[in-house]
């Protein structure tokens, strides 16, 4: 069942936009720019009214999952209800009409909306300071790493070049770390899914700019050593760096700044309910101690004499990640959230979060291998190597859950567990919803037994079936070609 | 407030009891006593769905909007008009409450959208292939830049000063910890100065970058820029007003060999400077060193036709540390506004918003050089956006006509020391004459 694409819907001279006349006296347009400059012809831009346009996306939307369609566990993705009064109110024409580049006082209102959200967010991390420009998680972990670079060359230690990622680690960390230079050493995680100290403090020098951590770890468990693991660090001249994708575990009941993390890098996409947009906009703040201050992105928003300004004035800092001051919008939603739920609301966040994940773990642990047999945090890790056995793989589990009407979780990841599925209920989902998904899942393992064929035929009740992703590769189509250009 | 979850409070009890749980603490025994907040933290009392309302509302109008105001500010972000059902498409909670597109058969809505996308930027662009977004028109340069540092395996980026400032300092920011060095060209009359590009060229360099229409608004000779690079044996990064493409010669067919840009202008809300996009796009031989995601077409095990993530072994979650960027998220949501955008103004409208922003444009500026106050700056062929000269001081100005309901140009003096005094406007197509004459009227009494 595919839906044709929009520039096979279009007929010439169909159009779908509404545009004033010209006011102003027309002059020719060869008059103005010389004609080695202009396009010869038209862009092959689809020709369609506006209710063929509206029609072609809304097909499109309908073969889309989203949160607001059911359960979407996908591990250390934290796919949370997204509260609707915070999509309108980061519409409002006061916010989404400011334009960037206005003087400070003119745009009062963006400026302490930013500024209240860094110090909340300081608050919620047990941070000084916390910068809203990084675009995305994976641009506030490539900014926190540049603060940190740039600290130790402040401190006249150009040397520390290396930094430490454990094997459970996002991709996104390594990746960030050789953007800014770093060589990554990897650190092996321990059989009950910690840091070994002995390995950690053998690996430290003074080559080593710091670690990165995700605590919770992608393996949806507290790191049980991590005051010794900070102690370590910094004894030899490191910093600590939290990867925030998990912080919706320990909201109001610890801080990544009381732990002893020196750089955090938040996911307001994750933890703080706004919307992941199929793949974003994110916004992904970095946050610092008091001594690393000096180093955040500029401009750093300021209050100062009654007047929110932007100061650029910052001699230490790593200088602009981007344009402008950040994904605007998507602070305000985060912003939103947090006023809407206060602190109470966010420890009750947390609880419910590892609640959930924990009730869910239990239902399922004697129907699938469970690697590590602790309390989980607000996500668990299942290995389908069980399953494997009996020749069915975990990717089959996950199409079969379709079939069921529930997204899949994140599988095959963190890399360390074989035939990974990692869980994520988060705190939205209540009992019922927990029984019925842990059932399908008892089924689906019972499945398994009786028929295995039908499990990695899956899915049958989606708008396609499974795609040849090697054909995608091998013979790339990246993009629509229209038919009189196949037959030149 | 807690309507955001589901749960109630006796629910949870017997789940814990189930567990053999006999407190919510317990869940949290792995963490060590030592670092337990054992406080509340420190945030303002929770509001209520309606106190949320009118406190945002509250924020929001302490704000200068071009709802509101007359605007004439550009400088990297514009104020497009943005037909009505571009929201209303984006805001189908299946579009917006989607992540990324792991499971292709569950976000075929998605997939396909960008598959769209790709195609429309390759179009506009002259390009190959395109991937589906990245940030902002900044870090599209400063990746474009790292993408070119690996093709050509040089480290040095020559980078024409007439492009966005703030482009330039997040490459700098970029280059101070990658390794790559950057070397500033000078511009002559408000354009690209290419000789004086030519001299900066040597056996490291990896690529040229410009804008086009460059920051001034003017229209660069990116051909001979091109015949440049070429010459070189080096690669050229055009940074790109898609709304210019309209009625511009697309970057591809001049010799541009990655072509990147910001997108807001493509039905995207100003939003204080985010969340854009940044759009990419280069030819076919680049492919696996592009960053970020690419959506191809390929078919199931019955042969109908769908949409996957593809060429991932360039990527972070497969290749980690060799990936050819870090990015994961990317602006997914800004990319189905812009399809949608480019959708609805189709063929003939982009041409038709992108003749306007010229009218209007030169109309605004030969009355304000027609006063004694404005002289000219310039005298390149420019797009929608154009300096002139002030005899009267621009923070004054802006600020005065701001009492007049009128957002004015950008002040240059700022980024470029040699330009005091000379101002940016910007005029898309929502700007009428009226408006103009207005703006012109008020910004001569002011002076």
């Amino acid at each position: 069942m595919s839906q044709r694409l929009i520039f096979e819907v279009g007929k010439p001279g169909r159009k779908g936009h509404s545009l004033p006349r010209c006011d102003v006296p027309v002059r020719g347009i060869e008059e103005i720019v010389p004609e080695e400059y202009l396009r010869s012809s038209d862009p092959e831009l689809p020709q369609v009214s506006e209710v063929d346009a509206i029609r072609h996306f809304t097909a499109l939307s309908r073969l889309n999952y989203g949160v607001d369609n059911g359960f979407y566990p996908l591990g250390s993705c934290t796919m949370k209800y997204n509260p609707k009064i915070n999509e309108d109110v980061s519409r409002l024409a006061g916010f989404s009409g400011v334009h960037p580049a206005l003087l400070d006082c003119a745009v009062q209102g963006c400026l302490e909306l930013l500024y209240r959200t860094d110090l909340l967010l300081a608050e919620i991390t047990g941070m000084a300071r916390v910068s809203l420009q990084p675009a995305a998680g994976a641009h506030g972990e490539l900014s926190g790493l540049m603060i940190m670079r740039a600290n130790h060359e402040q401190n006249k230690e150009e040397q520390r070049k290396k930094i430490i990622i454990p094997d459970t680690a996002h991709g996104t960390n390594p990746a960030s770390a050789a953007m800014v230079g770093y060589e990554v050493i990897e650190v092996k995680t321990d059989s009950r899914g910690n840091i070994d100290p002995a390995e950690l403090r053998q690996l430290m020098s003074e080559e080593v700019a710091g670690l990165m951590l995700t605590n919770p770890s992608t393996l949806g468990l507290f790191e049980e050593n991590i005051i010794e693991v900070a102690e370590i660090v910094h004894d030899s001249g490191g910093l600590l760096y939290y990867d925030g994708a998990n912080l919706n575990a320990i909201m109001g009941i610890t801080r990544p700044g009381d732990m002893g993390f020196d750089i955090v890098h938040l996911n307001l996409h994750k933890t703080f309910s706004t919307p992941h947009g199929g793949g974003g906009p994110g916004s992904g703040p970095v946050g610092v101690k008091k001594e690393l201050v000096p180093f955040l992105p500029t401009p750093v928003i300021q209050y100062r004499n009654g007047q929110y300004m932007r100061d650029y004035e910052q001699p230490l800092s790593i200088g602009q990640v981007k344009s402008f001051y950040g994904n605007f919008a998507v602070v305000a939603k985060a912003y939103a959230y947090i006023m809407s739920m206060g602190a109470k609301g966010l420890r009750n966040v947390s609880k419910t979060a590892v609640l959930n994940a924990n009730y869910l773990m239990n239902k399922l642990k004697e129907h699938f291998y469970l690697p590590y047999e602790r309390t989980c945090m607000h996500e668990f890790v299942l290995s389908g190597q069980t399953q494997k056995e009996k020749g069915v793989s975990t990717l089959d589990m996950a199409k079969r859950m379709m079939d069921y009407g529930f997204h899949p979780p994140t599988v095959y990841f963190p890399l360390i567990v074989k035939e990974a599925m990692m869980f994520e209920p988060t705190e939205t989902e209540n009992r019922e919803v927990l029984d019925e998904v842990a059932e399908i899942l008892i089924r689906i393992a019972r499945e398994v037994e009786e028929s295995p064929e039908l499990v990695k035929g899956a899915p049958y009740r989606t708008p396609i079936g499974r795609l040849d992703e090697v054909k995608a590769v091998r013979e790339p189509i990246l993009k629509w070609t229209p038919p009189r250009k196949n037959n030149e | 407030m807690f309507g955001y979850m589901s749960g109630t409070d006796s629910e949870k009890k017997t789940m814990l009891t189930e567990m053999g749980y006999q407190s919510m603490d317990q869940l949290f025994h792995d963490i060590p006593a030592k670092v337990r907040l054992i406080r509340d933290l420190e945030l303002p009392t929770s509001l209520s769905e309606m106190e949320l309302a009118g406190h945002m509302k509250a924020l929001a109008k302490r704000n200068v909007t071009t709802e509101e105001y007359s605007c004439f500010l550009g400088a990297g972000a514009y104020d497009h008009y943005i037909p009505s059902a571009v929201d209303h498409i984006i805001s189908r909670s299946e579009f917006y409450t989607a992540y990324t597109p792991y499971q292709p058969e569950v976000s075929q809505g998605t997939l396909q959208a960008i598959f769209e996308y790709q195609t429309m930027v390759c179009e506009l662009t002259g390009m190959d292939v395109a991937n589906a977004s990245v940030y902002d028109g900044a870090t599209a340069i400063a990746e474009a830049a790292n993408m070119a540092g690996r093709i050509t395996r040089n480290k040095e980026i020559v980078i024409s000063r007439t492009v966005n400032p703030q482009y330039r300092k997040t490459m700098h920011t970029y280059a101070r910890f990658n390794g790559q060095r950057i070397v500033e060209a000078d511009y002559q009359k408000g354009a690209t100065d290419v000789a004086e590009l030519e001299s900066k060229i040597n056996s490291e360099t990896a690529v040229i970058i410009i804008q086009n229409p460059n920051f001034f608004g003017a229209i660069e000779n990116v051909k001979e820029i091109a015949a440049l690079a070429a010459k070189h044996n080096i690669l050229l990064i055009t940074s790109v007003d898609p709304i210019s493409l309209g009625v511009l010669k697309p970057p591809g067919e001049l010799g541009a060999d990655i072509v990147v840009g910001e997108g807001q202008s493509m039905g995207n809300p100003l939003n204080f400077g985010g969340p854009y996009l940044g759009f990419f796009a280069a030819k076919e031989k680049y492919l696996r060193q592009m960053p970020g995601r690419i959506v191809g077409q390929t078919v199931d095990g019955k042969g109908n036709t769908g949409f996957v993530l593809t060429m991932q072994t360039r990527e972070q979650h497969i290749r980690r540390e060799k990936a050819t960027s870090n990015i994961c998220s990317n602006q997914a949501l800004n990319a189905l506004a812009a399809t949608v955008y480019l959708t609805l103004m189709g063929k003939q409208g982009l041409r038709e918003v992108a003749s306007l922003c010229l009218q209007k444009a030169h109309y605004a500026y030969s009355k304000l050089t027609e006063t004694t106050i404005f002289t000219p700056c310039f005298p390149q062929p420019f797009f929608k956006e154009f300096i002139v000269k002030s005899r009267y001081p621009l923070n004054e100005l802006n600020h005065k006509l701001l009492k007049h309901g009128i957002i004015g140009g950008y002040d240059l003096g700022s980024d470029y020391p040699e330009l005091e005094n000379c101002w940016l406007l910007a005029v898309t197509e929502k700007r009428g004459r009226e408006e103009i004459d207005l703006m012109v009227k008020k910004a001569v009494e002011t002076a």
